[in-house]
């Protein structure tokens, strides 16, 4: 039930918010889908050496979490996303995303198989009217249990070894399986997966268990070296694992003003994620139209650029005279020492090598005009062995 | 004496014609039938300390091109957005606008929560169309009848900007455009609240229902203007509507033009098929090369123009265009802000609109008691306190309510409205608020209650319709006022329309005042350099 | 996949499918055309049993418009077409005494203003009328742009002031039209109830009187807006479609009712029908309605999302019942039965009959057309008795008050008038029947009891209809194609028909 004072507070505070409070020495909170998380505790690039050398908290309760439960919910699943549902085993998770019926991207986002009949798709962005519409004709029903679910995300090369001294034996779960551990008197779903490009598992309980699952990691991974992280170093470190982010490297196709903003999986780089033989699916055949008519307009590319000054909101030209894209993500990569970027090219520039960036560098108060060669190079930035070894190793 | 042109009216189109052909170095005399200008946009002092605005009541069609070319805010105007608004429901609960985004979310969710989430893609499908159309407005919209070198130009001009979208963006706009608003929402909505506080554009100052197609372009009409660049929001202008008329004066007068009030036209002068000035009551003489009328084309043609001097289909066609008034207004001051228990404390519901229908059915049948010819029994209004954010137009702790209220009929059965049926189309609207804010009607001092028989009167609107024309297509662009005299033109040469029932309509836009001196001042061969065009819409 | 092959299926033998198939067959293709009923037909379909020695045409019960295309290659009078009566007059009952209406010649006071509106609104009609024999334009790129120019500039022929007139007439009321050309309470009755026959809309609401220029678009054996009755009504009509589709090689199979729609989501291979038979054609065509085929027969599974939600939300309220009743006489209307009768005495009763529609709820004062085909065809009705049928306007397909309450409260309040109007007719009455728009549904599938399949209006017409993704007939399954009244130009004139037939031929080349 929504309070009928809401309004009062449009931005709410999550079930962690009680501990993430006093730790956020700056005060330094972001809006995250009608929450409030910290964007920084105290100090953004100790946070990211965190999540590189040993392991992070981060509160991830905003994200959007539908619930698709029913006897034909993976089929309405293959129906609606661009995987393959019905090979997804129970107890395992697949990144995924889905488009409308022109092939363009809607949402991307992670689907839970928590039981034959069961499962949850966790995004970024809203969908309901999407999901209900697209349940059309399908045994299934679906449920918005964003706030029933808090979830926190653990990463960094000691996570596994956190969970260990925390009593969750992990070392069996493989790269995108979950499994679940009594809590208090609950239980905490682990799925190992996460938005870092590093080892990493992402913990979901319920909003009342929520405390006690933060001291008790807390409590056992402090000594390990665990700390709290804000929004920005995960953004950075997942630029660093070249992730994509909705309403930053996109736009949903819904949410779209401008005709032309939105994307296809194919453009975007997902291409490899459509099961094309899986039967019928929405937007497949735009998709084919224009995988056999090779009229994609876009192609999204990583970049390797020379110096250390950022692109985030460049141009791309070619041959330093026309337009050929533009930079959504862009960072000096400390993990890397790499000044990274990931940009859309115009498909009739993708395979050239002409390619600059023009990057505006402000310096005390003035602007610096730099026109760079730019590499292309390949997605992810940052892929250490560590992120899938089975068992995790111990750091 | 002869004027370079004279306008007739004072009312905010008048005057914004008035202020662009001054600016080019024209000599303007403005005259004014009542002792005051302003026509609908008006403020006005009825009862002691309390300005009302007194027609019309929200400044958000404003164009800001015009407001920026003409310098209205060095000349005192301020515009002040909305804060809130609510529609309550009979049993008790309301369903409230915030603009904070999850704010609004949450309180639709509390309603619908898949409705919640709709509201983002239908807002983002009325933008679209709304981006489309703005540049349209200050543009005199072509002749598809001829082949004149500017009406093809014109047409070229409008294909290529719809064939700049989508297949599949065209057909949603044709439809949009077609559409009732019920049916529209109900591709998006499913929570009937929901739908009957989307709808509420969609009717306003309309002789149409809800379910009438045709009324989803209404709502865009309503919904194209912007404050400060956030399409569709809706704000007071500060000190009330006359604000803008008062900048509008006060502009002109800075470059060089006259006003004169209590001066109403008897007859236009027509000799040789042109305009060679006007006669006012009383019989004094104005010459001028030219004659605006600012007045609807029913007024200005049939009532101020000899009929000898028209041509006789062009007075049918007059005579076709339906300017059925569809609305009432009460103005009250209060002694304090109304308490409506439904409202938590603090809401900031009393600093934008309310509404009481909490149905698209109760607004259509609120409709049908229009086309039966009473006053609806259940009436749609949209009440506003402009005194909860405007400090200027009441003494303190007193305020101002503003009550918009559909439907009133320009006739009651048939016959003229008689001052009781005004005084129980008045009880029928406070009963009402009292209804849903017990104690209201003790805060009341003053009421002033203006039926389409005093909007006509004292306004000057004919049949009471506050757009000056009813915005259907058979009247819209290159149909409006009548086919083939879209631009702003009459067969009488120098007789020129500038009001609201020329393209685009009605609303406090502006934009008719100033497409129509554009027009004049081409005819003129004077420079139209310091007149925007639309600006460009990234 | 086992069963019969033929190069097309045809679904539903309406005129429309049955129009199709023929054209098709025509030109050399094996079709194989499927009606689900006992007998073709589709809306021109004869009642089954109103009363021992009485027949009645179920739904409709005149003809407005047979594409001329299509009668030219049926030839139906080889197939045994007679008329009963053509060029049928029109007449208002009313208060004010009856008013007879022969095409653009009225009685009454009105007749000069009659004649005049007729004719520009019949030159209107013409000029609009070469839109209904094309598959509707793209509003992008790939156009058919001759045909397009050619018709746009028929329109410009009209001369610029009958042009301009036509752009400000085109999506306005057919109310205020009344109101403004014509004084006779009748004539603007008869004008607001023709604009809104079988609509979900009232005369006072904007683009009505459009659909009074469709109407006047059509025409049966070249006389324009003529209204004909075959002799032994519109099942007659049916059977000689129905000969004449199988003289042209059409394989018509009765009593065949299609469970599925065979698709991979890709491509279509077949029907299933209801009796587990199995049908293979890679073209199946489908005249069945929109929502029908795709929702129900190929099923969302194989569609996109956006595109079935589309579909769902597609208009299609029915607004019309239909009633029979056996009457053991002559009833007396005070005029000459040899005409169609229109029972509404002013714009205002065709209006007020809408009301209470747009809440579900059932009118007081329904206006209604009337046909008595017994009047026209003696085989009707056992000596001395008549049939009288008619259209009930407006009727709510969705009641508040539930369905059978509906049905008794909309029969009792048509009696009501037609006694009024006819008194001593409620005890002529051997057996009344009334056909809510739901029953309609039920009894022909026509979704939500409209006889267009989907409304018929001005945001479903042209290049909107059904909807935007489905107005070329052509589906976004390869060989599956949709036609009948809920496609472009919707009606049973039989030119949805010819017009996916020519597409579906010139998709093959």
């Amino acid at each position: 039930m929504i309070p009928q004072r809401h309004y009062e507070k449009p931005l709410r505070e999550t079930p962690f918010h009680p501990r993430t409070a006093p730790l956020n020495r700056l005060q330094n909170w972001g809006a995250w889908a009608g929450y409030m998380t910290p964007s920084c505790y105290g100090d953004s690039a100790m946070e990211h050496t965190g999540i590189r050398n040993t392991a992070t908290l981060y509160d991830i309760s905003p994200m959007i979490k539908y619930r698709i439960r029913g006897p034909e919910a993976a089929d309405y699943l293959n129906r609606l996303t661009l995987r393959d549902a019905a090979r997804l085993p129970v107890g395992a998770v697949h990144y995924t995303a889905w488009t409308d019926d022109a092939g363009q991207v809607m949402d991307d986002g992670t689907l839970f198989r928590l039981g034959a009949d069961d499962f949850r798709l966790c995004c970024q962005e809203r969908h309901l009217p999407w999901l209900l519409d697209s349940a059309w004709g399908f045994d299934v029903t679906i449920g918005d249990e964003t706030d029933r679910i808090a979830g926190l995300a653990l990463q960094g090369p000691v996570s596994a070894t956190v969970l260990a001294a925390a009593g969750f034996d992990v070392s069996a779960l493989k790269p995108f399986r979950l499994a679940t551990f009594p809590l208090s008197a609950g239980e905490v779903t682990i799925s190992r997966t996460g938005f870092t490009g590093d080892l990493g598992y992402e913990l979901w309980t319920t909003p009342e268990d929520a405390l006690v699952l933060w001291d008790h990691l807390m409590a056992h991974g402090a000594p390990l070296g665990l700390v709290p992280t804000g929004t920005d170093a995960v953004m950075l470190a997942r630029t660093e694992a070249g992730f994509l982010t909705t309403n930053l490297d996109f736009i949903p196709a819904q949410q779209a003003l401008r005709e032309d903003r939105t994307r296809s999986p194919l453009e975007l780089g997902l291409g490899w994620m459509i099961a094309w033989d899986k039967g019928p699916f929405t937007g497949r055949r735009a998709l084919m139209a224009e995988r056999e008519g090779k009229t994609s307009r876009w192609a999204l590319v990583g970049l390797d650029i020379p110096g250390n000054v950022s692109a985030e909101g460049s141009i791309l030209y070619h041959g330093k005279r026309r337009e050929a894209g533009f930079v959504t993500a862009a960072c000096w990569s400390p993990t890397l020492k790499r000044n990274i970027a990931i940009a859309h090219v115009a498909a009739k520039y993708a395979d050239c090598r002409d390619l600059w960036v023009e990057i505006y560098a402000l310096r005390e108060l003035q602007y610096h005009k730099l026109m760079l060669p730019v590499t292309k190079t390949e997605r992810p930035f940052f892929a250490p062995d560590r992120r899938r070894a089975t068992p995790p190793g111990r750091f | 004496m002869t004027y370079d042109a004279v306008i007739l009216g004072a009312g905010h189109n008048g005057l914004v014609t008035a202020c662009y052909l001054a600016r080019a170095g024209m000599k303007v005399l403005v005259v004014e039938k009542n002792d005051w200008i302003g026509g609908a946009a008006v403020s006005r002092e009825l009862t002691p300390g309390f300005t009302y605005s007194n027609c019309s009541y929200v400044a958000s069609l404003f164009r800001p091109e015009i407001m920026r070319d003409l310098e209205l805010p060095r000349h005192g105007l301020q515009i002040l957005p909305y804060e809130g608004g609510a529609v309550l429901q009979e049993g008790g609960g309301y369903l409230g606008m915030f603009r904070d985004h999850d704010a609004n979310r949450r309180e639709f969710a509390r309603h619908s929560p898949r409705d919640a989430e709709a509201y983002d893609i239908y807002s983002r499908d009325v933008l679209r169309h709304c981006r489309f159309i703005r540049p349209l407005l200050l543009r005199t919209p072509p002749d598809p009848a001829r082949f004149r070198p500017r009406d093809m130009g014109e047409l070229l001009w409008i294909g290529k900007q719809v064939s700049a979208l989508s297949e599949a963006q065209i057909a949603g706009m044709v439809r949009f455009w077609t559409m009732s608003i019920s049916d529209y929402l109900d591709h998006y909505f499913e929570n009937p609240v929901i739908k009957a506080y989307l709808a509420v554009s969609a009717i306003i100052g309309t002789a149409l229902g809800p379910m009438s197609p045709g009324s989803a372009y209404v709502l865009l009409h309503h919904y194209m203007g912007d404050v400060d660049g956030n399409i569709g929001a809706w704000g007071f202008a500060r000190g009330g509507m006359g604000a803008i008329t008062r900048a509008l004066a006060s502009s002109l007068r800075s470059s060089g033009g006259e006003i004169r009030t209590g001066a109403a036209v008897e007859k236009v002068l027509v000799k040789g098929g042109r305009t060679t000035g006007v006669v006012l009551e009383g019989g004094d003489e104005i010459r001028a090369k030219r004659v605006i009328s600012n007045m609807d084309v029913k007024r200005t043609m049939l009532r101020h123009v000899d009929e000898a001097d028209l041509p006789g289909d062009y007075i049918a066609s007059v005579r076709k265009f339906k300017t059925r008034g569809s609305s009432g207004k009460l103005n009250i001051a209060l002694d304090g802000v109304p308490k409506f228990p439904a409202l938590p404390e603090g809401s900031t519901a009393l600093k934008g609109d309310l509404h009481f229908t909490d149905s698209i059915e109760k607004m259509e049948r609120a409709y049908d008691d229009w086309k039966a010819g009473h006053f609806s029994r259940d009436p749609f209004q949209d009440v506003m306190i402009p005194t909860m954010i405007d400090p200027t137009m009441t003494p303190p702790g007193k305020h101002f309510m503003s009550c918009f209220v559909q439907y009133a009929p320009p006739k009651i059965e048939g016959r003229d409205w008689t001052d009781a049926d005004r005084d129980a189309f008045g009880q029928t609207c406070l009963d009402q608020i009292e209804r849903y804010a017990p104690g209201f009607k003790n805060l009341v001092l003053h009421v002033e209650v203006r039926t389409p028989r005093e909007l006509e009167a004292e306004v000057g609107l004919t049949e009471g319709n506050i757009f000056q024309g009813e915005l259907t297509f058979d009247q819209l662009l290159f149909n409006r006022p009548v086919p083939g005299y879209a631009n702003y033109r009459t067969p009488v040469r120098d007789l020129w329309i500038c009001g609201s029932s020329t393209h685009p309509g009605g609303g406090v836009m502006g934009a008719p005042g100033r497409n129509a001196a554009a027009e004049i001042l081409r005819d003129a061969k004077l420079s139209v350099r310091d007149m925007s065009d639309a600006w460009a819409v990234l | 996949m086992p069963g019969r092959f033929s190069d097309i299926i045809v679904i539903g033998a309406g005129p429309n499918g049955l129009a199709c198939a023929t054209r098709l067959a025509q030109k050399g293709r094996r079709v194989t055309l499927l009606e689900a009923e006992a007998a073709p037909g589709g809306g021109a379909r004869a009642l089954p049993d109103l009363a021992p020695g009485y027949r009645s045409p179920a739904l409709a019960h005149l003809i407005w418009q047979f594409d001329p295309r299509a009668e030219a290659a049926m030839d139906l009078s080889r197939h045994g077409l007679e008329w009963a009566a053509q060029g049928i007059p029109t007449t208002v009952l009313s208060p004010d005494g009856p008013l007879t209406i022969r095409g653009g010649l009225a009685e009454g006071p009105d007749a000069g203003a009659w004649a005049t509106l007729y004719q520009r609104m019949l030159c209107f009609a013409g000029a609009l009328e070469p839109f209904r024999r094309m598959t509707p334009p793209r509003l992008a790129k790939d156009n058919s742009w001759g045909q397009l120019a050619k018709n746009l500039l028929k329109l410009r022929a009209l001369g610029t002031h009958d042009f301009r007139e036509l752009l400000r007439v085109l999506l306005i009321n057919a109310h205020d039209v009344a109101q403004d050309e014509l004084t006779d309470p009748r004539l603007r009755a008869a004008l607001c109830f023709d604009a809104t026959l079988g609509a979900w809309a009232g005369p006072r609401s904007p683009n009505t009187l459009i659909l009074w220029l469709d109407r006047l678009a059509g025409q049966i054996g070249g006389q324009r807006a003529s209204l004909g009755m075959p002799k032994g009504g519109m099942p007659a009509l049916a059977a000689a479609m129905a000969r004449a589709a199988e003289a042209a090689g059409v394989t018509l199979r009765q009593g065949a009712r299609v469970a599925r729609i065979v698709t991979d989501g890709e491509r279509v291979s077949g029907v299933t029908l209801a009796d587990g038979g199995e049908l293979r054609a890679d073209l199946v065509i489908s005249a069945i309605g929109p929502k029908s085929t795709l929702l129900d027969l190929v099923g969302p599974r194989a569609l996109d999302a956006g595109l079935v939600t589309r579909l769902r939300h597609q208009k299609s309220r029915g607004g019309a019942a239909k009633l029979h009743l056996a009457l053991s006489a002559a009833p007396d209307f005070g005029t000459d039965l040899h005409a169609r009768m229109i029972l509404a005495g002013d714009e205002h009763e065709v209006e007020s009959a809408f009301n209470p529609v747009k809440y579900g709820e059932v009118p007081e004062r329904p206006v209604m057309e009337i046909l008595l085909p017994s009047a026209f065809d003696p085989g009707h009705a056992p000596e001395g008795g008549h049939v009288l049928s008619a259209t009930v306007q407006f009727a709510p397909h969705d009641p508040k008050i539930g369905r059978d309450e509906a049905r008794a409260a909309m029969l009792e309040a048509s009696l009501a008038r037609l006694e009024a109007a006819a008194p001593g007719i409620r005890r002529m009455i051997v057996r009344a029947d009334l056909l809510m728009p739901y029953d309609i549904e039920r009894q022909f599938g026509m979704a939500g009891g409209n006889w267009h399949h989907g409304e018929l209006t001005v945001e479903q017409m042209l290049f909107l209809r059904p909807i935007p993704q489905l107005s070329r007939y052509a589906t976004p399954i390869r060989g599956l194609w949709l036609t009948g009244a809920g496609t472009h130009p919707g009606g049973m004139s039989g030119a949805a028909g010819w017009n996916t037939a020519g597409a579906v031929l010139e998709a093959r080349q």
